[in-house]
């Protein structure tokens, strides 16, 4: 099992003063290779579960195994040290360093856990369909080429997990489904399981395993 | 560490205006300090330090330091005259090896004119081992004729050449209405010595007692040269008299003669402590330089403060995907220090030139205005201390954007929680 939740817990102080509960889920796991979309609405808490798997944000209460850490006990640093070694990351607006070409956000993707392979790099950009663009900067690639760029960058450090959050919400039907067809088949490839956050019926359905947030988290949507 | 410099690189080449004119005031303000302590140092150690040829100035009882500055770097006033006799009976004094006479008073356009023999080139060391050397087609005066040697700087000033004739004009000061009616003639331009001589006009001492309207006092009575009769010695005096001593003991015991038993002279000996004596009453200026140094320093890590913490704002979002690929607080915080020192670092090395100009022109006006040269290419620690001090510096005034940085929020700065 690369990912396994336990009563996870986490609360938010709302501008009232209120402890507002965001994620209550009790159990959700992932096995190695395994693709699961998750499905949820605005304001359903998906991108903090997203976030607190990744360990960029800290769990009140609850359990979340990464291949075999424990993410929850893990200092800060620890968390930042183990979400660059095993878990890949994309987003909805693909966050790329707009100053850095599409070579050096894969690269830097790497830094900061297995270390820079500038041939590797390359190859996962080649993989993409980007390999005469390895040299652009984001803002000279179309929407599609950045999610492209994105993709290569959350492969380069060879998680074990790669977290997508709307990974097709900002493109097309058509860039959309290439994107996705892209995320499942790299992470196919390299045997790295998926959990792909979204709301789109469409993408959802490309999927085995469809789990919706709102059976697995015991709180109520926010809106 | 190669992604922090590739990720500093890119935000300086990404904030290029802003980190030009932070590195522009880092490179003033180092340029500033190094140039405060070098001419501090160069010019007490050009004035105080340097071999002057003489060890010894003997003048009208007065101040010493005006003493020195008026015979050994023909500046300031002459405190008055001595007796010839004066110099008669030191030229015999066995503890004096060799004795000039000066007698000054008269200038041309500004440059000096000073009234001597003709050991001041034959026996006269301005540095150890040199002497004054004519350039090709002109030779030393004749101390009977109305005859002129020029130092290189006048040569160069006032286009005064071999075979020119011109007359003196009276006083210290140029004056126009001052004319002397004697006409000297150029007949050698010194080499130049880099020393305070390269500005002086050198012509035969009975000139000076000769010239039309001067008057001698040797006496005490007013006496004035007639063409053709030869001047009494007691009627003539001299402005100083520029001694090398046989020791250092020599001039120790001279001074005790001279400045505390007697009391028609004064003995400025040694001159390296006359002239330090100088620079420490104007001591304070040095310490209000090295203030506002100081202060262009603190402006300068104000700037580079001001620069990389507005720019944090816009970068929180980079600062944060930087997080969600694992890059620890410490890594931000790092490029942030690295990148303010980095900025620091090209200011300092860019102080270089700053530092260059400033002595460059220092030195010219120094030059131009004493005949003092300041050696601008003289290694001094300052010039590898400052730019080391203002990469702390700016290391240190990068700690606030640095914790701000440092306290970026990841999730709040990547996308709105859901």
């Amino acid at each position: 099992m690369v990912l396994s939740v336990k009563n996870l817990r986490k609360s938010y102080v709302s501008p009232d003063g209120e402890n507002q509960r965001v994620v209550d889920v009790p159990n959700f796991s992932i096995n190695s290779a395994e693709q699961i979309a998750l499905q949820g609405e605005s304001g359903s808490g998906k991108t903090t579960f997203l976030n607190l798997i990744a360990g960029i944000l800290q769990a009140d209460e609850g359990e979340i195994w990464i291949d075999e850490s424990e993410m929850t006990s893990l200092t800060e640093a620890e968390r930042d040290g183990l979400r660059a070694e095993k878990i890949g990351y994309v987003f909805q607006t693909f966050n790329l360093l707009q100053g850095f070409s599409a070579l050096e956000n894969v690269l830097l993707g790497m830094s900061f856990g297995i270390g820079a392979d500038r041939n590797y790099a390359e190859k996962l950009l080649e993989r993409v369909g980007l390999a005469d663009r390895k040299n652009y900067k984001p803002r000279q690639l179309s929407v599609g080429q950045q999610q492209r760029v994105a993709v290569a960058r959350a492969l380069a450090n060879r998680p074990k997990i790669v977290l997508a959050d709307e990974p097709t919400g900002n493109l097309d039907r058509k860039r959309a489904f290439e994107a996705l067809d892209l995320i499942r088949e790299i992470c196919a490839e390299n045997g790295t399981a998926l959990l792909l956050v979204s709301h789109d019926q469409e993408i959802l359905s490309k999927f085995e395993k469809v789990e919706n947030l709102a059976n697995i988290n015991r709180v109520e949507s926010l809106i | 560490m190669n992604e922090l410099l590739l990720i500093v690189r890119r935000s300086l080449s990404q904030h290029a205006l802003s980190t030009v004119v932070t590195a522009f005031a880092i490179a003033l303000a180092s340029g500033l300090v190094m140039s405060v302590f070098v001419i501090q140092q160069q010019t007490y150690k050009a004035f105080t330090g340097g071999d002057v040829g003489f060890d010894a100035v003997l003048g009208a009882r007065g101040s010493q330091l005006q003493l020195v500055l008026n015979t050994i770097f023909h500046l300031e006033t002459s405190p008055g005259n001595i007796p010839y006799t004066l110099y008669q009976e030191v030229v015999k004094n066995p503890k004096v090896d060799l004795a000039i006479p000066y007698a000054v008073g008269d200038n041309y356009q500004g440059f000096r004119i000073v009234g001597t023999t003709e050991e001041i080139f034959t026996k006269f060391e301005y540095q150890r081992g040199k002497k004054f050397e004519v350039e090709s087609g002109g030779k030393f005066f004749d101390s009977k004729q109305k005859e002129a040697v020029i130092g290189s700087f006048v040569a160069s000033q006032t286009g005064l050449k071999v075979g020119d004739v011109f007359q003196p004009y009276h006083g210290l000061i140029f004056s126009e209405d001052a004319k002397h009616n004697d006409d000297y003639k150029v007949v050698g331009v010194l080499k130049n010595t880099n020393s305070p001589s390269d500005r002086v006009i050198w012509i035969p001492i009975e000139g000076i007692y000769r010239m039309k309207g001067h008057v001698l006092r040797g006496t005490g009575e007013n006496y004035k040269a007639k063409e053709g009769e030869e001047i009494p010695d007691e009627a003539k005096e001299v402005s100083a008299v520029m001694l090398k001593l046989k020791s250092p003991q020599a001039g120790i015991s001279l001074a005790q003669t001279v400045n505390n038993q007697g009391k028609v002279a004064t003995l400025a000996f040694p001159i390296g402590r006359t002239m330090a004596e100088l620079f420490n009453k104007i001591g304070w200026i040095n310490r209000v330089l090295e203030l506002v140094a100081y202060l262009v320093v603190i402006v300068a890590a104000f700037s580079i403060l001001a620069s990389i913490y507005n720019s944090i704002n816009e970068r929180r979002r980079e600062f944060a995907i930087l997080r969600a690929l694992g890059a620890k607080r410490t890594t931000v915080f790092s490029v942030i220090i690295l990148e303010s020192a980095i900025t620091a670092l090209i200011g300092a090395v860019c102080g270089y030139f700053v530092y260059l100009a400033i002595l460059f022109a220092t030195a010219f006006i120094v030059r131009s205005q004493t005949g003092v040269i300041i050696d601008i290419f003289q290694f001094d620690w300052i010039l590898i201390l400052t730019p080391v001090g203002m990469t702390i510096v700016g290391a240190i005034a990068g700690l606030i954007p640095a914790f701000k940085a440092y306290r970026t929020d990841v999730a709040e700065n990547l996308i709105p929680i859901s």
